[in-house]
């Protein structure tokens, strides 16, 4: 079927109904505070960016710098353990005969349906607390180490990339299981890989309510950071706008590269954000 | 790397064991070393998961506050919880709000997806357009959708010559401003899981179909949909959990806070539950009110599964 005038238009609105919030976040955040009260709002960028972003550094009680930081570091951390446990798990889930391997399978399944974190906020930070981890970047880390769906993503794509044969001729040719997880299985997941990685990283950058409850404003995420922000400077408006733009330039530049993947990831019905 | 496919080619099947290995070893690689890769999962789930999960209904069956004083009171959070206003008022927000944010957002995934299935240049320029929403954090998307709903000068109001109108002011106006933010959000994700699907239908159904002189109305409604329901069924259950554990969105429209409005006109059921662990310190309270939250999901999910399943009735 060919696309008719009607569907096009509605394509175009759509683009720049998606686009404009974003859009919009970045014209204010190179303009002044005079934005507020334009009629009609402006719509393009002014030359105000580097004065804003000095100002955004010297807010104290945001701690923007750091919140940054602190989410790149725990957003790395996370994507690479979620990456190598799924992977191990998906691969023996996928390739490999054990006793009770349907019934786990079917475990992980059943609490990939379950919100779990914030159905358990409350132990988990009891248990926070009994750690002596609250305000620490590990209470927003270990919680994050592994999550169901990235097992089962792993055993789908492993169940079909990798040929029963190939693992059993390194079998022959002496190779332990470990060998063939890291010569065989690891470079025919690549692909689910990239896709998992790139997902796990955007959702624990966006991650919200766990960090609100168990970190504090001395050493924050990005997203504790705007929020302190939002809530402090509500009526300076291009202050926050900037510290919104800064934090969401990494998903940019993640969606810019990889937008091709994520999308396959999407439509190969294997994504769930 | 070790090249597997060769090797195995040039020694087609030998049965002998050519590698010196202890029996030992061999029984440890094959009977042990599956659980090994598996346990990690596992150990983490059960600590960080299962166990939190579990101890919230514990935690729910006292009254156990942030000193650590706690005392067994059986049932009676729940009891409490029955006769709570304000949680009901919860109740009633978070509902409204999924209602007034999943509908419109599952037809409109569907009205888009059927738009981009079509053919046309710029194929990939609208997929990834649909989905920029999606790579924003919620917390900045939120920021500036307050922004831009603002009383004064706010661009919508501008925009419906509604100036001076507070869209938090009231239940309706500040579900609307939310559920636009969730949509605009998740609309695109919901479009491209209709389109991977739609393009999974075997092409000869809609051929047959014009044979027999079926409206391409008709299709739609008895070929596409049909087809879809695995999909629908999927982004129904995604969309119901999503919706009943409404968070971020509303926290960021009252600036950080987790009251949802002078009046709670728009506290979601998670939120009330924040309220109660992290500002009150009643944790056992708490507890019972991410229970009941639990226990709605699963049973909302459960209809919905239900009544997604009879769509387009028979194929």
């Amino acid at each position: 079927m060919k696309a008719t005038v009607l569907t096009r238009a509605t394509l175009v609105v759509t683009l720049i109904l998606s686009a404009f919030p974003i859009y919009w976040m970045f014209v204010v955040a190179t303009r002044s505070n005079d934005v507020v009260g334009m009629v009609p709002p402006p719509m393009l960028p002014g030359g105000n960016l580097g004065e804003n972003l000095e100002r955004l550094f010297a807010t104290e009680d945001a701690n923007f710098a750091k919140g940054m930081l602190n989410s790149a570091l725990v957003a790395t951390t996370v994507t690479l353990s979620v990456v190598v446990l799924s992977s191990l798990a998906g691969f023996a889930f996928a390739k490999l005969r054990f006793r009770g391997r349907d019934g786990l399978l079917l475990v992980v399944l059943i609490t990939m349906m379950v919100p779990l974190q914030q159905m358990g906020i409350i132990p988990l930070y009891m248990m926070m607390v009994k750690f002596g981890w609250t305000g620490e970047l590990k209470a927003v880390i270990f919680p994050f180490l592994v999550n169901a769906f990235g097992v089962f993503l792993m055993r789908q794509y492993a169940v079909q990339a990798v040929p029963d044969e190939l693992i059993e001729a390194a079998r022959v040719d002496g190779c332990s299981t470990l060998r063939i997880y890291w010569s065989v299985v690891l470079p025919a997941l690549r692909p689910a890989i990239a896709v998992l990685a790139l997902f796990t990283f955007m959702q624990t950058w966006n991650e919200f309510i766990w960090p609100m409850a168990v970190l504090t404003q001395s050493n924050p995420t990005v997203q504790l950071s705007i929020s302190a922000l939002n809530g402090a400077h509500f009526q300076d408006y291009t202050l926050v706008f900037t510290g919104t733009a800064l934090a969401t330039v990494p998903l940019i530049v993640i969606f810019v590269l990889f937008g091709r993947q994520i999308i396959g990831g999407i439509m190969e019905g294997a994504v769930k954000a | 790397m070790l090249d597997v496919r060769k090797r195995s080619a040039a020694s087609p099947a030998p049965p002998a064991v050519t590698k010196p290995r202890s029996r030992w070893s061999t029984w440890f690689d094959i009977k042990a070393v599956p659980y090994l890769l598996v346990s990690p999962y596992f150990i983490l789930f059960a600590v960080f998961g299962l166990f939190p999960l579990g101890f919230t209904l514990w935690v729910s069956l006292h009254d156990w506050e942030l000193a650590g004083d706690r005392d067994w009171v059986g049932f009676a959070n729940y009891t409490e919880l029955l006769q709570d206003g304000e949680f009901w008022n919860s109740v009633a927000n978070t509902f409204g709000m999924f209602v007034l944010a999943t509908i419109p957002q599952l037809v409109l995934a569907l009205m888009l997806a059927n738009a981009l299935n079509k053919r046309m240049r710029f194929r990939l320029l609208y997929r990834l357009g649909v989905l920029v929403p999606m790579v924003t954090s919620i917390v900045a998307v939120a920021v500036v959708f307050g922004q831009l709903f603002a009383r004064d000068y706010g661009f919508v109001n501008w925009l419906l010559r509604t100036d001076g109108l507070d869209w938090t002011a009231d239940k309706w106006s500040s579900w609307s401003a939310i559920s636009v933010m969730v949509d605009w959000r998740w609309t695109g994700y919901n479009a491209l899981i209709y389109l991977a699907a739609m393009q999974a239908i075997p092409r000869d159904l809609y051929e047959a179909a014009s044979i027999d002189g079926a409206s391409s109305r008709r299709q739609f409604w008895q070929i596409t949909i049909p087809m879809l329901k695995p999909a629908i069924v999927f982004t129904t259950i995604t969309s119901t959990i999503g919706g009943l554990s409404l968070f971020t969105e509303p926290v960021m429209f009252a600036q950080g806070d987790v009251g949802g409005g002078s009046l709670g006109q728009f506290q979601t059921v998670a939120m009330y539950m924040y309220e109660n662990a992290f500002r009150h310190f009643e944790y056992g309270y708490a507890s019972a009110v991410s229970w009941m939250l639990f226990m709605m999901i699963l049973l909302v999910c459960f209809f919905s599964f239900l009544f997604t399943r009879r769509i387009g009735g028979t194929k």
